[in-house]
């Protein structure tokens, strides 16, 4: 096991991380901005190391000062959360340069994982199903012949992208090429790579992913899926474990095709295949996020696994200590992501400063927080505060706990999305589990 | 009459997107605000020609700060 592990990333995850290291009696190592310097998670290490000034690429971006902080305190490991260098292959190799063991994937799977139209032609290859769409990036010209082939509607979606950027829905034939040269420019100016490809815009599907990990030596389990429809801008508000309703067949095919597509990669630590599904049940692999994910803990619940643990313990070298059979769902569980954001005004971002938190406690309920009264929210970090996890004996069970948990929570000093989390738990197709991503552009928690 | 351009959030300019003199329509970004990791463009209320951009590129605005003067 390690000596010392850095942890290269602020907020919820970077605590999370250390009382990981702690239960292997890991010793810690937490980096902060000048923003952050009275922040729980730079308390929370045994140590912890000023990057540079508030903006992340000065500070929780930088590979150099990250390094640096990681040789001046003899950390032996780096593990970087999820965002920030989470998915840079280049900062896995940089650690390895150094000497350091990145806790995660092996830089090829990274890579490869990261440019997303690879990624799809990879596990096509797999045998995993994807969304019908054009064989790789295209240019303008040839967007047009892939248009025809692939039907309307279709999305656009940048090659080096994430997190929604540089994607445009596109109904006619005679939108394509505005649409293209703007999602092509907003690319560019947010990945520096204005490469596009498009797929078949899919009607009101669900979002399920399936948690995978793998030791490195051959062993490729998964963790069951996560439904995780409910979102806005691609981004997610609420996740879920299991898929309510999810016909069993359907799972099986999920699991064995996320499975299958990780060992095609030679996958190693903690990953996860997203996928869409379809009304009639046909599933297309998405994206793979080759990292922990905000939304692991609705897995731990239900399985009782510790995904972050395992993560260094895989890194470290250590063999997976899972059986495929012995990874079991009981029960259910919810998560509700509660961001600086204003849901009244299409998730508008809140800054500011936190003059009053409470949060919620009790039975079968976890908070993972990365803030406290008095913080303040900055403009120049993702505006998640805190996630509210339940868990019950069943769905019913674990949704009503998190309608208490929320109505226990208070934020005041900023706009949050606890109002919308409220009345999306109270919402009928909520309750009764009838789900699909479209549902908050729908306007159908208003 | 000249109109102040608002910003409705709070961040940090990203982008400045019409100059001194451009004619600008309704719904148009002046400016694109940059916070918690989005980029969020603050639009001309209405057509009009821009008399004044009144930030710069990096510089934090507060919700309510104006951010430009149309004619």
């Amino acid at each position: 096991m390690f000596r010392a592990v850095l942890v290269a990333n602020r907020g919820e995850i970077a605590r999370r991380v250390v009382r990981a290291c702690r239960r292997l009696g890991v010793a810690t190592v937490g980096v902060f901005s000048e923003a952050d310097r009275d922040a729980p998670h730079v308390r929370d290490a045994d140590r912890a190391v000023l990057l540079g000034p508030a903006p992340a690429r000065e500070s929780y971006l930088d590979v150099e000062r990250i390094l640096d902080a990681a040789r001046r305190t003899g950390a032996d490991a780096v593990h970087p959360g999820y965002g920030f260098l989470s998915e840079s292959w280049r900062f896995a190799e940089a650690c390895a340069r150094a000497g350091l063991t990145f806790v995660g994937p092996p830089v090829e799977a990274i890579r490869a994982m990261g440019d997303k139209s690879h990624a799809r032609r990879l596990m096509a290859g797999a045998g995993v199903p994807t969304v019908p769409g054009s064989a790789g990036a295209v240019s303008a010209a040839e967007a047009e012949t892939a248009a025809a082939a692939v039907g309307f509607p279709l999305i656009l979606k940048a090659a080096a992208g994430g997190g929604g950027i540089g994607m445009a829905r596109v109904d006619r034939p005679t939108d394509l090429a505005a649409a293209f040269a703007g999602a092509a420019r907003r690319a560019q100016a947010a990945f520096g790579d204005g490469a596009l490809y498009l797929e078949r815009y899919l009607e009101r599907p669900r979002h399920v992913e399936v948690q995978v990990f793998g030791d490195g030596r051959g062993t490729v389990v998964h963790a069951h899926e996560r439904e995780c429809s409910i979102q806005r801008r691609h981004q997610k508000l609420i996740e879920e474990s299991p898929a309510p309703g999810l016909d069993p067949a359907i799972k099986r095919g999920l699991t064995e095709a996320a499975v299958a597509g990780a060992r095609a990669i030679g996958y190693a630590n903690a990953g996860t295949l997203e996928f869409l599904v379809d009304a009639a049940g046909r599933f297309y692999f998405i994206e793979m996020n080759t990292r922990i994910q905000v939304e692991h803990p609705v897995t731990e619940e239900v399985t009782g696994l510790d995904l972050v643990v395992e993560q260094l313990r895989v890194a470290a070298g250590e063999p997976l200590r899972w059986r495929q059979d012995e990874i079991v769902q009981r029960g259910a569980a919810v998560e509700c992501r509660v961001y600086a954001e204003d849901p009244d005004r299409n998730f508008l971002p809140s800054p500011g400063t936190l003059s009053r938190l409470t949060l919620p406690g009790g039975e079968a309920i976890r908070v993972e927080s990365g803030v406290e009264t008095g913080a303040v929210v900055s403009v120049h970090y993702d505006s998640l505060l805190f996630k509210l996890v339940t868990r019950g004996d069943d769905r019913d069970q674990a949704l009503s706990r998190m309608r208490a948990a929320l109505d226990a929570t208070a934020v005041e000093g900023v706009r949050t999305t606890l109002p919308f989390l409220r009345r999306a738990l109270a919402h009928p197709d909520v309750r009764r589990g009838a789900l699909h991503t479209q549902m908050v552009e729908h306007g159908a928690f208003r | 009459m000249p109109e102040q351009i608002k910003a409705h959030i709070t961040g940090v300019v990203f982008q400045i997107a019409a100059k001194t003199g451009d004619r600008v329509g309704a719904g148009d970004p002046v400016i694109v605000l940059e916070s918690m990791k989005m980029e969020i463009p603050v639009e001309a209320p209405r057509a009009g020609v821009v008399r004044e951009i009144s930030v710069q590129e990096g510089q934090t605005v507060q919700e309510g700060d104006t951010i430009a003067v149309l004619e």
